[in-house]
């Protein structure tokens, strides 16, 4: 087992946001997190890579365990050297140009010598589709580019796992399919990911797990052919129900 | 205008710009130096949320703000030697200053390191980079772009408050227009001569604002850059700030 995400718990102003998610995720895994706005899914992701400090629970990460609520700051650097995250907004440094984006952390964290991370840059563009707007800065890119210039630079620092937090749900609809390609492509080549998203057909047709979220607790977790097919209780047969019945719309 | 006032006027020149450029020029780089390194410093205790400090910073920035920069002039040249705090008034005119400006400042360079999208720094954290790391190279650039307007009207307000210190008997540019004028009675032409040496001065600092702000860019965001004529003459469009 690559991860274990045991008994996560996360209250914000005495509204308690997440009551309990346990997940386990295999090295290779597409792992989707579906559920209605405001069940806690994005809240989840984020105490992963603790951009939210959790009241409680553990993960397993490569064998070693940490616990989400009192990781010591080196734990914590420790856990986001290998996993990469990907925000809705993309978040990119405004001041720096598409190559600096992605070269940044591995300068600087990482400590590499700076024509070597630019090797490792390209590389990482390339498979975006972003290596041929190196000099260009975010504010120069549509949110589908930025998006994925976003994910070069994650993919740049080699995670073991990548953090996906609805990446297209800022995109307009024509810039979503080059976002969600991309992903594709990564899902083909073995990367494992957590992909909090809206986006049905992808959960369908590239993750091989799927956990369903509602009012901060699990719901279903299993295969995303039985989730799809045979979904066990009421309101994940609703909410598939729903979404097919809003495609055929 | 006579023959007498124009000599008047000739003959103070080099004496006033003289004072100008070894007292008041000086005495406004030191202080807007001072003032920078404390405005810089007030604003990232308060950005960085740093408990206790950040008490301290409010209130200092609320007592400078509302008081008058000249009681404080007063206050520390004339009223802290019955303290037996004695300051030369070169020195003392810069320490004023210096904290004054830099309570408007300081504000100034919080509003725009809070402009800074939190995002960004998260995402400085998922690469692995550390806070001052981030703060080096995404936050401070960025924030220092959006200050530099609000910076550059600090420096100019501080150019002409620093004829203030001639209340404290630094012989700047005003003070050495006093002494001439108390010899010679030409109210009129000295202080328009004094206020067109401020004025020429002022205009240049707006021309390397003007040409700082082009200098530093803007990321590829397309602005609207008024012109130099248009920046002095509040001509043409507004731009959006």
């Amino acid at each position: 087992m690559m991860l274990e995400v045991r008994d996560v718990y996360k209250s914000f102003d005495g509204k308690e946001i997440l009551k309990g998610i346990d997940l386990d995720v295999e090295k290779g895994d597409v792992v989707a997190i579906l559920g209605p706005s405001g069940s806690g899914k994005t809240t989840f992701l984020r105490c992963l890579n603790f951009l939210e400090r959790a009241d409680r629970g553990r993960i397993v990460f490569d064998g070693e365990e940490v616990d989400l609520h009192t990781a010591s700051k080196s734990q914590i650097a420790d856990i986001r050297k290998k996993t990469a995250f990907v925000f809705q907004n993309y978040n990119l440094f405004l001041n720096k140009t598409v190559l600096e984006n992605v070269t940044l952390g591995l300068t600087t964290a990482r400590h590499m010598h700076k024509d070597q991370a630019r090797v490792k840059a390209i590389q990482a563009l390339e498979k975006v589709g972003m290596a041929d707007r190196l000099d260009s800065y975010p504010a120069q890119l549509s949110g589908g580019q930025q998006q994925r210039v976003a994910i070069a630079r994650g993919l740049a620092t080699d995670p073991e796992i990548i953090y996906f937090d609805e990446p297209t749900s800022a995109l307009d609809p024509e810039l979503i399919g080059e976002v969600l390609s991309v992903m594709r492509q990564l899902a083909d080549e073995g990367m494992t990911m957590l992909v909090v998203t809206h986006e049905m057909e992808f959960a369908r047709g590239v993750s091989q797990k799927v956990l369903f979220l509602s009012d901060g607790e699990v719901i279903e977790s299993g295969s995303t052919r039985d989730f799809f097919q045979n979904p066990r209780t009421d309101r994940a047969r609703e909410f598939v129900n729903k979404i097919l019945s809003n495609r055929e719309e | 205008m006579d023959e007498h006032t124009w000599t008047v006027i000739v003959e103070a020149f080099p004496r006033l710009l003289g004072y100008f450029v070894r007292v008041t020029v000086p005495l406004t780089i030191l202080s807007f130096m001072l003032a920078l390194v404390i405005a810089v410093i007030v604003a990232l205790i308060q950005y960085a949320n740093v408990k206790g400090l950040r008490q301290i910073c409010r209130f200092y920035i609320w007592v400078v703000r509302g008081t008058p920069l000249l009681v404080q002039l007063y206050l520390i040249f004339y009223g802290l030697p019955s303290l037996g705090i004695v300051i030369n008034a070169f020195p003392c005119a810069v320490l004023v200053f210096g904290f004054n400006e830099a309570a408007y400042m300081a504000e100034s360079v919080r509003g725009a390191l809070e402009s800074v999208p939190k995002g960004q720094v998260e995402a400085g954290h998922c690469v692995g980079m550390n806070y001052l790391q981030i703060m080096w190279h995404i936050v401070l650039p960025q924030a220092f772009r959006v200050a530099f307007p609000a910076l550059s009207n600090s420096l100019i307000s501080m150019t002409k408050e620093t004829s203030l210190a001639s209340g404290i008997t630094v012989m700047e540019m005003f003070r050495q227009a006093q002494v001439i004028n108390g010899r010679v009675y030409q109210s009129l032409a000295l202080y328009s001569e004094v206020a067109l040496i401020y004025l020429a001065f002022c205009t240049l600092l707006t021309a390397l604002q003007h040409w700082g702000e082009r200098k530093l860019g803007s990321y590829g965001q397309t602005t609207h850059q008024p012109g130099v004529f248009a920046r002095l003459f509040g001509a043409g469009k507004r731009g959006a700030a």
